[in-house]
């Protein structure tokens, strides 16, 4: 039997919606396993990514570690997949983009409406935040994409089963959409 | 005898006056456009009409037809120029799909639809635009406006020159003809046709946003091409 087909997913700035919608692929995902096996992902808690034929990435970057674990994702994936708005384009995240960040900081942590004991997180376990937030190909190249916020699990599905059968990815109009 | 010129090896009868854009859409073919609108003077700006005419690129919304004319519109380079144009809009402004009343509505977004446009290539420019909610029916977000100036056509024609665009290149704006510069102190009314002739999701009706679910609207099941391409698409104030 030919080795299975490794894919990884990983989550940056996104809030897991596009995995929620992946899992949506209900019963197709007992046929998808008869030929992937997953690495790195949070279905399997493997926590750094080995080589890889697939990496499918949610969210965009805003952080130090969301720019180590891209770049881990694009060393090891043959093919990599930014997947839903915000890997498109920062998505909701990049609202903040049109605050300064120390403003933003001021109003989360110190100003806000409910705030109790004041103070910036500053623990050197905690990833920097960048100025910005950036979709994903400011940082690596990326091979393809799939729009959505998020996108359905027929548009994982369509893409998955056409990379997996050697065909070129293509979405259908009715599988596109930016929202 | 009727003239007519050849669009993708197809024969187009035109009057004498019309444009390529014009004659196209009377014969029912779709040339991808957000500034043009038939109630209006084009205006050649989004340049997404760019059609090849006797090997010459030309906005087929400005450019007249005439008799003989090889015209090429659907051809694969034509398109992914469309395509590149379509994503330098999207990056030039702030265009967040998910979080915009507009979506499935939206003209720009359908474009980008009818063009498979999957990403938007380019790095974002991110600009920091404002939004005016100060008027009590009309809701103005410069962060989704693409200076197509059907407002300012519209209004002009409805007789109050409510806006105009100022200033070049990046610091280019939707400015309002009102003291303040704010919109609630304008003349504009909700029943105005440049409140409703917005392409994007920059002026929108409020209280209207989401009587239509997402799923159900405009574009979400139906391209662009295969519709009224110039119907309004922001709902009537109160309907």
């Amino acid at each position: 039997m030919a080795a299975k087909i490794r894919i990884a997913t990983t989550s940056l700035a996104g809030c897991f919606g596009c995995h929620m919608s992946f899992l949506d692929l209900d019963e197709r995902l007992l046929q998808l396993a008869d030929v992937v096996e997953f690495d790195r992902s949070p279905l399997t808690d493997i926590e750094h990514c080995g080589r890889c034929d697939i990496g499918l990435i949610e969210g965009g970057v805003c952080n130090s570690e969301n720019v180590h674990v891209l770049r881990e994702f694009r060393k090891n994936c043959k093919t990599l997949v930014a997947v839903g708005a915000c890997a498109l384009n920062g998505g909701l995240p990049a609202l903040r983009n049109f605050i300064a960040l120390e403003a933003c900081l001021q109003e989360s942590y110190l100003d806000g409406i409910g705030v109790e004991n004041p103070q910036i997180p500053s623990d050197p376990e905690l990833p920097l935040l960048l100025d910005k937030v950036h979709p994903l190909h400011e940082i690596v190249k990326i091979d393809y994409f799939l729009p959505g916020c998020p996108p359905s699990a027929d548009v994982f599905w369509k893409f998955l089963t056409d990379l997996i059968e050697g065909r070129e990815p293509e979405l259908p109009y009715e599988l596109v959409h930016y929202d | 005898m009727t003239k007519s010129f050849n669009l993708d090896g197809q024969g187009i009868a035109f009057e004498d006056g019309q444009t390529i854009l014009q004659a196209a859409e009377a014969a029912g073919v779709y040339i991808p456009h957000l500034c043009h609108h038939p109630d209006y003077s084009p205006h050649g700006s989004c340049k997404l009409c760019t059609v090849k005419v006797n090997g010459r690129i030309c906005s087929a919304c400005t450019f007249p037809a005439a008799e003989g004319q090889e015209v090429i519109s659907n051809s694969r380079e034509l398109q992914d120029d469309r395509k590149k144009i379509t994503q330098m809009l999207f990056v030039e402004g702030n265009h967040l799909c998910p979080g915009c009343e507009k979506t499935g509505n939206c003209k720009l977004q359908a474009v980008g639809y009818y063009l498979n446009m999957l990403d938007n290539h380019f790095p974002h420019f991110y600009p920091g635009r404002g939004l005016d909610a100060s008027h009590p029916d009309v809701l103005l977000d410069h962060n989704r406006c693409i200076f197509c100036t059907l407002c300012v056509r519209a209004s002009h024609k409805d007789g109050k020159d409510v806006f105009a665009i100022s200033g070049r290149g990046i610091n280019k704006r939707l400015i309002i003809n009102s003291a303040s510069g704010l919109l609630k102190d304008s003349a504009l009314s909700a029943e105005d046709r440049a409140a409703h002739i917005c392409p994007t999701g920059a002026i929108l009706i409020k209280r209207t946003g989401y009587q239509i679910p997402i799923g159900r609207r405009i574009y979400d099941h139906h391209g662009i091409d295969q519709i009224d391409t110039d119907m309004d698409t922001e709902p009537a104030h109160g309907s």
